[in-house]
């Protein structure tokens, strides 16, 4: 673990190369995805940064991780793409962008869903939380940290939705059973196929609680 | 996805008569109310539904479950699906509607669907879903590719020659062989329509799938009291072992005496335009022994006016051998 986490920040990641390269590259196509309000420390500034390209926004307050934020949106804007493109919080993944496969999978008021199938404006006042909203690599919720252990991926792309499922899971009526974990879990599809280890993982955090 | 209105009605009346402006009722409406989203949003981003306005109501005073006076329970239209399958008077005295809202969708999915969305879901035919094909269900007179195309999911009762599309709902298979009352708000006032009665077959108008007009909104769905002793059980096959739409389901509820049956309810799922009451199999059960040959009688009644599809006429046999199997198990429960 101490050696990755080293070795994270000698390198630059995937995702810091690419938006470095995206804002050299394409800057008209990044300003899209600045954050509206965020983080801007003046709301007029952010509508003239924004021209055009937000018209029709509206304001909305968005509680995520314990902190209120500020946004204006899109009345289209799905809570998975404001969550990632305006409060720029990406552990939050896009998998099928229509409800089929679980990657997106956040909790509003402590219950899973699928951000994905969700307006940003019907959760005005509901309390959000997201993958990074669970833990810190210094101090990682149980479950990430049996995900570690018992090797509940490959690729990593299902894992948030994965882990924030797993997370719910533990909070809903669930038989002590391998077969009822895999029942629950079946909206968080894993294209690599470490459906096993991640069933392992869940029943580690399960049998220690 | 085409840019709309979004609007959080205070109350019902604020609801109702927005959405009275609209020139059809809900389903492909150009005002719809949005629960869950499930549903609606999937389709908004395919341009399948495209409402100028939306209306959300989610915070309209709708997402109770109360047992009425005279024994019935009342369930808000904004109750999640996990919500109702997980309560305890439905576990106890409705298991049906429990087991059947529990093997549909995934654990999220269930926590954002509302009771009324479900009762609006709509036809998973690839057909409807992609605007590049004719549909007459999105627009009347396209035609229907699927009759002579990609069928193998979809109806095999209560088509049409216009619209052959499957009802994708588990949660109402159920509601139907309980008898359930739809309540609905409208324009005009309250009423009430039987289960029965709420989902139209396509015939020759496939856009039309309820007996909603326009502003009408579903308040509750009421539940009639429960049978005491009676046996229920949902079975659903389907192509995985969970997260995937029914191929053939059944909703059962029995009651029996020495050995005899009673009283039958039957519902059939993923075969139908609607949610598929079977009177037929109802009539076959009645008063007769609980035994393989009722019960398999009771299946070729209610199959009997099947019309199967270029790839479908396995379900035929499927939808008996899925009936006749919950009515063996329900019987020995």
């Amino acid at each position: 673990m101490s050696d990755k986490q080293q070795s994270n920040k000698q390198n630059p990641t995937r995702r810091e190369f690419l938006s470095t390269t995206g804002t050299t590259a394409a800057a008209g196509l990044i300003a899209t995805y600045v954050p509206l309000s965020a983080n801007a420390a003046e709301e007029g500034e952010t509508t003239e940064a924004m021209g055009p390209l937000i018209e029709g926004a509206v304001p909305i307050t968005l509680r995520i991780n314990g902190k209120d934020r500020q946004l204006r949106i899109d009345p289209r804007t799905t809570l998975l793409d404001c969550i990632r493109e305006t409060v720029l919080l990406t552990g939050t993944k896009k998998g099928c962008d229509h409800g089929q496969c679980g990657a997106c999978t956040v909790h509003v008021n402590g219950k899973r869903v699928l951000s994905c199938l969700n307006l940003a404006l019907m959760h005005d006042g509901h309390e959000i939380t997201t993958i990074e909203g669970l833990g810190t690599p210094e101090t990682l919720h149980p479950m990430q940290k049996a995900f570690l252990d018992c090797d509940g991926y490959q690729c990593g792309y299902c894992t948030s939705g994965q882990i924030m499922s797993a997370v719910a899971l533990l909070k809903e009526p669930c038989g002590p059973d391998d077969a009822s974990v895999k029942e629950l879990m079946s909206g968080n599809i894993c294209r690599c196929g470490a459906y096993p280890n991640i069933v392992a993982a869940i029943q580690q955090v399960r049998k220690s609680a | 996805m085409h840019t709309f209105e979004f609007l959080r009605p205070n109350d019902p009346a604020a609801a109702i008569s927005a959405a009275a402006q609209s020139k059809t009722a809900q389903q492909g409406a150009d005002v719809r109310f949005m629960g869950g989203g499930t549903t609606l949003i999937d389709l908004m981003k395919l341009n399948v539904e495209t409402p100028n306005r939306v209306l959300d109501i989610n915070r309209l005073p709708f997402d109770k479950i109360e047992v009425a006076a005279d024994g019935a329970l009342k369930i808000g239209a904004t109750v999640r699906n996990s919500d109702l399958a997980y309560h305890e008077k439905v576990q106890r005295d409705y298991s049906v509607l429990s087991q059947a809202i529990l093997q549909g969708a995934s654990a999220q999915i269930r926590n954002m669907a509302t009771v009324s969305g479900n009762l609006l879901q709509r036809t998973r035919c690839v057909y409807f879903r992609d605007t590049a094909m004719p549909c007459n269900k999105r627009e009347p007179g396209a035609g229907c590719p699927a009759i002579t195309g990609h069928n193998r999911t979809l109806a095999i009762l209560g088509a049409s020659e216009h619209c052959i599309a499957t009802n994708p709902s588990d949660m109402c298979v159920a509601m139907a062989a309980l008898e359930a009352t739809v309540h609905i708000q409208g324009p005009k006032g309250p009423r009430a329509v039987a289960f029965n009665d709420f989902h139209l077959v396509p015939g020759n108008t496939p856009q039309r799938e309820t007996v909603l007009e326009p502003g009408d909104l579903i308040t509750h769905v009421t539940l009639p009291p429960p049978i005491n002793g009676s046996k229920h059980l949902y079975l659903k096959l389907r192509d995985r072992a969970s997260y995937e739409f029914a191929l053939s389901s059944a909703a059962v509820v029995l009651t029996m005496a020495s050995g005899k049956i009673t009283q039958a309810r039957i519902a059939l799922g993923g075969v139908g335009t609607k949610p598929w009451r079977s009177p037929e199999a109802e009539a076959a059960l009645k008063d007769q022994p609980g035994n393989d040959a009722t019960y398999r009688q009771a299946a070729e009644a209610a199959l009997r006016g099947a019309k199967p599809q270029s790839e479908n006429g396995f379900k035929v046999e499927l939808a008996k051998r899925c009936l006749t199997h919950a009515l063996r198990t329900a019987a020995a429960s």
